[in-house]
């Protein structure tokens, strides 16, 4: 007699995530997109200001090797209230550093919903969807949704210009020597 | 020669917000609930309060109140889960009601061109003349202007 297959329960799928907050919200971001979490006071020194900047959440720049980080204010970003960051996401695969208030907790969700469709605005594009923690509902936060292409472009242009006007500066200052 | 009449009969919710009582296709409805928690979080639907768990389930909060009867709902707030078409993709959405709720069976009137989009039709209950509800229409999402129009092909009234 042959033994009847090994019957596993599947174990639903886990995914690493970091709640913190912005303006008092609650919010969710997978581990994996975050590439560094930095204190506000250890990048004294190392943001740049874009004076003319284009996208009112976004006041300063951060160069890290080859890449400028585009610095978020989390609470204009998603409209709640105004909050001190103490801390700074680095994240994955988007030239993003965004502002939070601080880390709540790390912990696991094994369920995420997409966001319901009655949600139809901007909100569509800031989070992947909810998850329920303790009773609790918390968005989980798309990475890419931050700053949107448009914003992005308009941002690679207004740094561009800005680098622009400081070579012709120096090139005149060269020249009047 | 005989004559048959043969009317179209549907189940229907009466709900009652303020003092207006209005309707829902029963075969919409998945439950009454009591009172729970809502919660909220940053978005740009302002039509939404935000969101209930429900068995495991997130569901949308909608107070379609103030759009029918000039007020939001505050007192003895349940909530009435009905489900939502997204295109061909149904959807929970949780409307907040007083609970005094009622299942009837009534014909359904036809609404007329002049109707707002929010009236999918109308019914006659204890001399009151009822709207039913399109929620496409009156609940937020990508085709929230649709023309109920559609919701009520299924709808037949034959004499």
């Amino acid at each position: 007699m042959r033994p009847g297959p090994v019957s596993k329960a599947r174990a639903p799928r886990a995914e690493q995530i970091i709640l913190f907050r912005i303006g008092g919200q609650l919010f969710a971001i997978s581990s994996a997109s975050v590439q560094e979490v930095r204190s506000v006071d250890s990048l004294t020194g190392t943001t740049q200001e874009i004076p003319q900047s284009t996208v009112r959440k976004v006041r300063h720049t951060i160069r890290r090797g080859d890449t400028t980080h585009y610095v978020v204010n989390g609470t204009i970003h998603f409209g709640v209230q105004a909050a001190a960051a103490s801390l700074i996401f680095f994240l994955r695969h988007t030239p993003t550093a965004l502002l939070v208030d601080g880390i709540e907790k790390m912990t696991s969700m094994t369920y995420l919903q997409a966001l319901p469709q009655a949600f139809c605005h901007e909100e569509r594009e800031w989070y992947r969807g909810l998850t329920a923690l303790d009773q609790t509902v918390v968005p989980v936060v798309r990475p890419e949704g931050f700053l949107s292409v448009e914003e992005l472009t308009l941002l690679d242009r207004t740094l561009q210009a800005e680098l622009e006007k400081e070579q012709q500066d120096s090139a005149r200052t060269v020249d009047s020597e | 020669m005989s004559i048959v009449a043969e009317i179209a009969l549907e189940s229907f919710v009466l709900l009652r917000l303020g003092e207006r009582r209005f309707a829902l296709r029963a075969r919409n409805i998945v439950e009454l609930i009591a009172p729970s928690r809502v919660f909220r979080f940053p978005n740009h639907t302002t039509q939404l309060e935000g969101v209930i768990l429900r068995r495991g389930r997130i569901i949308p909060v909608c107070d379609v109140s103030e759009r029918l009867v000039g007020t939001k709902m505050s007192v003895r707030r349940f909530y009435l889960i009905t489900t939502r078409l997204f295109g061909t993709q149904k959807e929970a959405i949780a409307l907040p009601v007083s609970g005094d709720c009622e299942l009837i069976t009534a014909e359904l009137t036809p609404r007329s061109e002049s109707d707002s989009a929010h009236v999918a039709g109308w019914l006659s209950q204890g001399g009151d003349v009822i709207e039913i509800l399109n929620l496409e229409a009156l609940t937020p999402g990508p085709n929230a202007v649709r023309s109920s129009a559609a919701t009520l092909q299924n709808a037949e009234v034959r004499a």
